[in-house]
C-alpha cells in the first residue's frame, strides 16, 4: 500500500513517490525561518532516499523546533510531545516497532535546557534515532529570551547582557558517546542534506546540531546564531556526500588520499572530502579537541564530527522478536492458565 | 493455668528491632510457620526510611476469625531493640508478654505482664556460628523460644526456613540449628506463665502468601504487559523489580525463543512516564509504576495522554505525602490528585484493588480499560498493600479475554474506510460513544498516519484554535471518560439486615471497615457497606448514599478525599456523608474505625 504504482520517472523514486508525497501542511513559521530550511532538505533526503513515509515515524518536544514536523512528511505518524521530553516518548514508540525510521526534531530550549536530562540519556542509550536540533540560541515562541545555547556577551532588550557560556550539544553529545555526530548551519542547504543522508543511513543515534537562524528574535550580525555569521564563518571540515547502499558507487570528483570513507551498517557510504585539516571523524579524541579549538576560535566548524557505525544500539541490548511487539497476536501476550498455576504453587 | 483461659489463635505479637539487623527473616519465618499450620495471619512491617541502625517493628497477627486489620495493643513484644524498651512495654495489653535478651538492663514499671528473659548472646555462641553470622542469626533464638512458648510446630518452621532460603541447605541449617537450641533451652528453662497459643486449624485452605506490588506485577502479565518503565521509589520499587524477575520466564515466545517485552529503568519519572506514554502510543500495553513524588512528576504527561488520548497505566503504590512525607508508611492521600490530574479540565480513570486479588485482576483489567477507553488509567494501591506479606487466595486466571479496544490495523482500516465513505479520522467519533478508532506507527496504509499532540486539534488530528473545535473534542472526551463509570469495576456491596447506616471506603481499608462492622454488630448497631473500586463513581454509590441515614466514608488521609469527591459527584445527597479521615502512617486499626462509628452515632 505504499502509494502509486511504480512508473518510474524522474518524477518518482525508487518506491514510487513523487516529492510531493513527502510534503506537509504549509509552514507557519517566520519567512525565512532556517526551519523550514531543514524541513525542505529533510524532505528532499527522505524522497531520495526512497523511504516510504509510513516507515518512518516523527517526533518532537516544544516550541517553534517542535512544530515543524507538521511542515514534512505529512502521511508519516508523528508525536508532537511535551518541551525536553521528546527523547523518553520517541524511545517507548520505537519499542513499539523498531524496524521503523525515526527522525526527532528539537530545539535548543528543549535539548540544551528543560530536557538536558532526557538528551543525554537517549544518547548514551543508543536508541536508533535521528536527533535534529534546530539551533537558534532563542526561545522564540515565547518572543526571544536566551536559550542555554546563547553565547556570552550577548545582549537582549528585556534580559541585558548574557554572563554565561554556551553549551556546546554537538560536544555533549560526544562526551555522552554519541555514535554520530554532525553540525551544519541551515543556511548550507546541500551539507544539510547530505548529513540527514548519513544520519537516517546510520544504525544509532544520530545527533545533528543545526545552527539555524531566527529571523524575528535573534539575527542579529554578531551573533553565532545569525545568517551572516554562518555565511561568513561557516568552515566546513570536509565535504560530505553520501552514498546509498543500492546506488552504483562512482568516484569522480574526490581525490586519492583526500578522502574518507565510512561504511554505515545498512550498506551506504559516507564520503568525506578533506579540505584542509587531516581530520579522522572516528577519532573521538580528535573530534573532542577539533571542538574546543573551534570554540575558543569562534570558528563555526560543519560537517560530520564523529561516527562510529558498529555500536550496539539499544535494541541490540533487548532480544526482541523480528516481528514489531505491537505485531504480536493477543496469544503471545497472556501466558497460560498452567504457567499461572505453577505460580501460585511456587508461593508459599 | 487452666485450658480454658487460654488464647488461642487470636492475638498480635510485635518484633521491636533494629533495622539491618536481619529480623525480617526471622519474622517472615514465624508468620509462614503459622501460616503452614493453617492459622490466618497477617503482618506489618513498620520501618524507617533507612538502611541499618533504625527502630523497626513487626506486627504479627494471629486471627481465626480471619481479620487481617492492625491491633493498635501487643499481647507478645519481643524486645531486640534497648532503644524501645519503654514504649513496647507500654504497648502491651493486661497479662500481655515480654520476650527479652537478658543481656538487655530496663525498668519494668508494670505487674500485669509475664516477662521472659532469653540467654541470646551465650546461645548463639554455643550455637558455633561464624561470627559474620551472628548477629542475624540471632534473631533466630526468639523464634525458638516463642516456637516453644505457643506451641509452634518445628516442623512447619523449617518449611517456612526451606523456602525462604530456596533449598540452600547450609543457609537453613545454621538458622535451624539456633531455633532448635532455643526451643529446647526454653522447654529446660522456662515455666509457661501466659495464656496465649497457636493451635494447628484449616483457616489457610487455597491460601498463598503473597504481597500486592507481586500480584500487580504478575497481574499485568497477563494482562499482556508489554512495555513498562520505571524508576526506583519506595514503595513501588518492587512492583518493578517483580516484572524483571518473572517475564523473562513467562513471556518468552515459545517459536522464537525471543521477548514479548522490554522493561526500561528510567533515568527519572518524568522520562518513565514519557517511555510509557510513546509505547502505548506505539500500540503496546504500556505501564509504569512509581508512588507520590514520582505521580507529581509524570503529571504533565499524564495530561497530554488524557487528551491525546493515550492509553498507559500507571500505578501508584501509595506513602505518605506531601513532598518526601513519610516514605516508608502508607497513605490513602494521592486520590484527590489523581482524579483532577493534569492542568485544564481532566478526569483519570481511576482503579482501586481493595484485596490482594484485586491487586492482580486490576494488574490486567486496567489495560483492557485503558486500551478501551484509549485514556491513562491509574491503579491506587499503597504501601500496606504493595510491601506487607499478605494471606491471599490463589490468583485466578483472567476471565475475560484481552481487549485491544478501536485498534485498527492495515485491513481494518480498510473495511472502515469503505464502511464509512472513506472517511477516518484519528478522533472522529463514528459509534456516537466518544470513543474514535486509533491507528498505530508501523500501519501500512496510507492513510493510517496522522499527527498527535497536546495542543488543540479536530477530528482528523489537525492543529487547530478554533474554540468551537476545542469544544467539540474536549467534550467528546468527557463523553468518553463518563462512559466509564458503569464499566469499570463495580463497587462491592455488602449488606446487614435492616441496616440504616452506610460505610463507604476503598483499597487496604477494607479490613479494618469489615472488622469494625462485625465489632458494632456485636453492639447492636447493624451497616451497610459499600466498597468502591473504581472512579468515576459508578451510579450505584449515589443510590447507596440515598439508601442510609448516613454514610460514614472511611478512609487514610487527613482531609476525606473521597468524601470531598463524592460530595461533588453527588452534590444533592451529600449532607448524608460523614468523614472518617485519619493519616499516622499507620494501616487503620478496627477498633478506631468503630470508634469513630460509634462517636458518630452518639451525637
Amino acid at each position: 500500500m505504499a502509494g502509486p504504482a511504480s512508473q518510474t520517472n524522474q518524477n518518482t523514486n525508487l518506491v514510487g513517490l513523487s516529492r510531493a508525497d513527502y510534503r506537509g501542511a504549509p509552514s507557519t513559521l517566520c519567512q525565512g525561518c532556517g526551519h523550514n530550511s531543514i524541513a525542505a532538505q529533510i524532505t528532499a533526503a527522505c524522497f531520495e532516499m526512497n523511504i516510504v513515509p509510513e516507515n518512518l515515524v516523527k517526533f518532537s518536544g516544544i516550541g517553534c523546533s517542535s512544530k515543524s514536523p507538521t511542515y514534512f512528511l505529512g502521511r508519516s505518524f508523528c508525536f508532537n510531545g511535551l518541551h525536553g521530553r521528546m527523547p523518553s516518548l520517541a524511545l517507548g514508540a520505537l519499542f513499539a516497532d523498531k524496524t521503523l525510521e525515526a527522525i526527532g526534531i528539537s530545539g535548543d530550549g528543549d535539548t540544551a535546557s528543560i530536557g538536558f536530562g532526557q538528551f543525554k540519556h537517549l544518547v548514551r542509550r543508543n536508541l536508533p534515532l535521528v536527533y535534529i536540533i534546530e539551533n537558534n540560541g532563542v526561545y522564540g515562541l515565547t518572543k526571544g529570551q536566551f536559550s542555554a545555547t546563547a553565547e556570552k556577551g550577548l545582549s537582549l532588550k528585556r534580559q541585558g547582557t548574557n554572563p554565561f557560556t554556551p553549551v556546546d550539544l554537538a560536544m555533549e553529545a560526544l562526551i555522552s558517546d554519541a555514535t554520530f555526530v554532525a553540525r551544519s548551519f541551515a543556511g548550507d542547504p546541500k551539507q544539510v542534506k547530505q548529513l540527514i543522508k548519513a544520519a537516517i543511513a546510520h544504525r544509532g543515534i544520530a545527533v545533528i546540531d543545526i545552527i539555524s537562524p531566527c529571523v524575528t528574535f535573534h539575527n542579529h550580525e554578531n551573533s553565532f546564531h545569525s545568517y551572516s555569521f554562518g555565511k561568513t564563518h561557516e568552515e566546513p571540515l570536509h565535504e560530505i556526500s553520501l552514498v546509498l547502499a543500492r546506488e552504483e558507487i562512482t568516484i569522480d570528483d574526490f581525490e586519492r588520499g583526500m578522502t574518507k570513507e565510512v561504511t554505515l551498517y545498512d550498506g551506504s557510504v559516507v564520503r568525506l572530502k578533506k579540505l584542509e585539516s587531516e581530520y579522522d571523524p572516528t577519532d573521538k579524541w580528535q573530534a573532542l579537541h577539533m571542538l574546543e579549538d573551534a570554540a575558543n576560535n569562534n570558528w563555526l566548524l560543519t560537517g560530520l564530527i564523529y561516527v562510529d557505525p558498529d555500536v550496539p544500539t539499544l535494541f541490540d541490548k533487548y532480544n526482541l522478536p523480528d516481528t514489531p511487539l505491537n505485531r504480536l497476536p493477543v496469544e503471545k501476550l497472556r501466558p497460560s492458565p498452567e504457567s499461572l498455576e505453577l505460580i501460585n504453587q511456587s508461593m508459599f | 493455668m487452666t485450658q480454658s483461659k487460654m488464647i488461642e489463635n487470636d492475638f498480635c505479637i510485635t518484633f521491636s528491632t533494629v533495622n539491618g539487623s536481619g529480623s525480617a527473616t526471622a519474622n517472615i519465618t514465624l508468620m509462614r510457620a503459622l501460616f503452614r499450620m493453617g492459622i490466618p495471619v497477617s503482618g506489618k512491617n513498620i520501618f524507617p526510611s533507612n538502611i541499618q541502625g533504625q527502630p523497626t517493628w513487626f506486627t504479627l497477627r494471629l486471627s481465626k476469625k480471619v481479620y487481617l486489620s492492625r491491633v493498635q495493643d501487643d499481647d507478645i513484644v519481643v524486645v531486640m531493640n534497648p532503644a524501645t524498651i519503654d514504649k513496647d512495654i507500654s504497648c502491651l495489653v493486661s497479662g500481655g508478654v515480654m520476650l527479652i535478651p537478658d543481656d538487655f538492663e530496663y525498668v519494668n514499671p508494670r505487674d500485669d505482664i509475664v516477662i521472659y528473659t532469653m540467654p541470646v548472646r551465650r546461645l548463639v555462641k554455643e550455637a558455633e556460628i561464624p561470627p559474620v553470622f551472628r548477629d542475624y542469626i540471632a534473631n533466630m533464638v526468639y523464634v525458638g523460644v516463642l516456637a516453644y512458648l505457643l506451641n509452634i510446630e518445628l516442623e512447619s518452621i523449617h518449611k517456612a526456613l526451606d523456602y525462604h532460603f530456596k533449598g540452600n541447605e547450609k543457609s537453613i541449617e545454621i538458622n535451624y540449628k539456633v531455633v532448635k537450641m532455643a526451643f529446647e533451652w526454653a522447654e529446660q528453662n522456662l515455666e509457661k506463665k501466659d495464656h496465649y497459643v497457636a493451635s494447628r486449624m484449616n483457616g489457610t485452605e487455597g491460601y498463598i502468601m503473597t504481597d500486592g506490588n507481586t500480584a500487580a506485577a504478575l497481574g499485568s502479565i497477563y494482562g499482556g504487559v508489554q512495555f513498562a518503565a520505571w524508576y526506583p521509589i519506595t514503595p513501588a520499587t518492587s512492583l518493578a523489580e517483580t516484572l524483571h524477575e518473572y517475564l523473562p520466564q513467562l513471556r518468552g515466545d515459545a517459536e522464537t525463543g525471543k521477548d514479548t517485552f522490554a522493561i526500561v529503568q528510567a533515568e527519572d519519572e518524568l522520562a518513565a512516564i514519557g517511555m510509557a506514554i510513546g509505547a502505548g502510543w506505539g500500540g503496546l500495553r504500556a505501564m509504569t509504576s512509581t508512588s507520590g513524588p514520582g505521580l507529581s512528576l509524570m503529571t504533565e504527561y499524564i495530561g497530554l495522554a488524557y487528551y491525546a488520548e493515550v492509553p498507559v497505566v500507571i500505578w501508584d503504590v501509595q506513602r505518605v505525602g506531601p513532598s518526601t512525607g513519610m516514605p516508608t508508611r502508607t497513605a490513602q492521600g494521592d486520590l484527590t490528585m489523581v482524579n483532577f490530574m493534569s492542568h485544564g479540565d481532566s478526569q483519570i480513570l481511576i482503579l482501586i484493588p481493595g484485596t490482594i486479588n484485586e491487586c492482580f485482576e486490576f494488574g490486567w483489567k486496567a489495560f483492557d480499560i485503558a486500551e478501551r477507553f484509549q485514556t491513562p488509567v491509574v491503579v491506587l494501591s499503597d504501601l500496606d498493600f504493595g510491601m506487607n506479606q499478605w494471606m491471599a487466595k490463589k490468583f485466578d486466571y483472567p476471565d475475560q479475554p484481552m481487549d485491544r479496544g478501536k485498534l485498527l490495523w492495515e485491513r481494518e482500516l480498510e473495511e472502515l474506510l469503505e464502511k464509512n465513505k472513506g472517511e477516518w479520522g484519528r478522533y472522529l467519533d463514528i459509534d456516537g460513544d466518544g470513543i474514535p478508532y486509533r491507528t498505530v506507527p508501523g500501519n501500512k496504509h496510507p492513510q493510517s498516519g496522522h499527527f498527535v499532540r497536546g495542543t488543540s486539534h479536530d477530528e482528523f488530528a489537525r492543529y487547530s484554535e478554533e474554540g468551537d473545535v476545542w469544544v467539540r473534542n474536549f467534550n467528546r472526551i468527557k463523553r468518553k471518560i463518563e462512559l466509564a463509570r458503569e464499566s469499570l469495576p463495580e463497587p462491592v456491596y455488602s449488606q446487614q439486615e435492616e441496616a440504616e447506616i452506610g460505610i463507604i471506603a476503598s483499597g487496604s481499608v477494607d479490613p479494618a471497615v469489615e472488622e469494625a462492622r462485625d465489632m458494632l454488630g456485636e453492639e447492636g448497631i447493624k451497616t451497610d457497606y459499600l466498597r468502591i473500586r473504581g472512579i468515576p463513581f459508578s451510579k450505584k454509590v449515589k443510590k447507596f448514599i440515598k439508601a442510609h441515614r448516613v454514610t460514614y466514608v472511611v478512609e487514610m488521609n487527613r482531609d476525606g478525599q473521597l468524601s470531598q469527591l463524592l460530595t461533588m459527584d453527588f452534590p444533592d445527597v451529600a449532607y448524608k456523608l460523614r468523614k472518617i479521615a485519619h493519616m499516622d502512617g499507620l494501616p487503620l486499626p478496627a477498633k478506631w474505625v468503630k470508634q469513630q462509628i460509634l462517636s458518630g452515632e452518639e451525637k
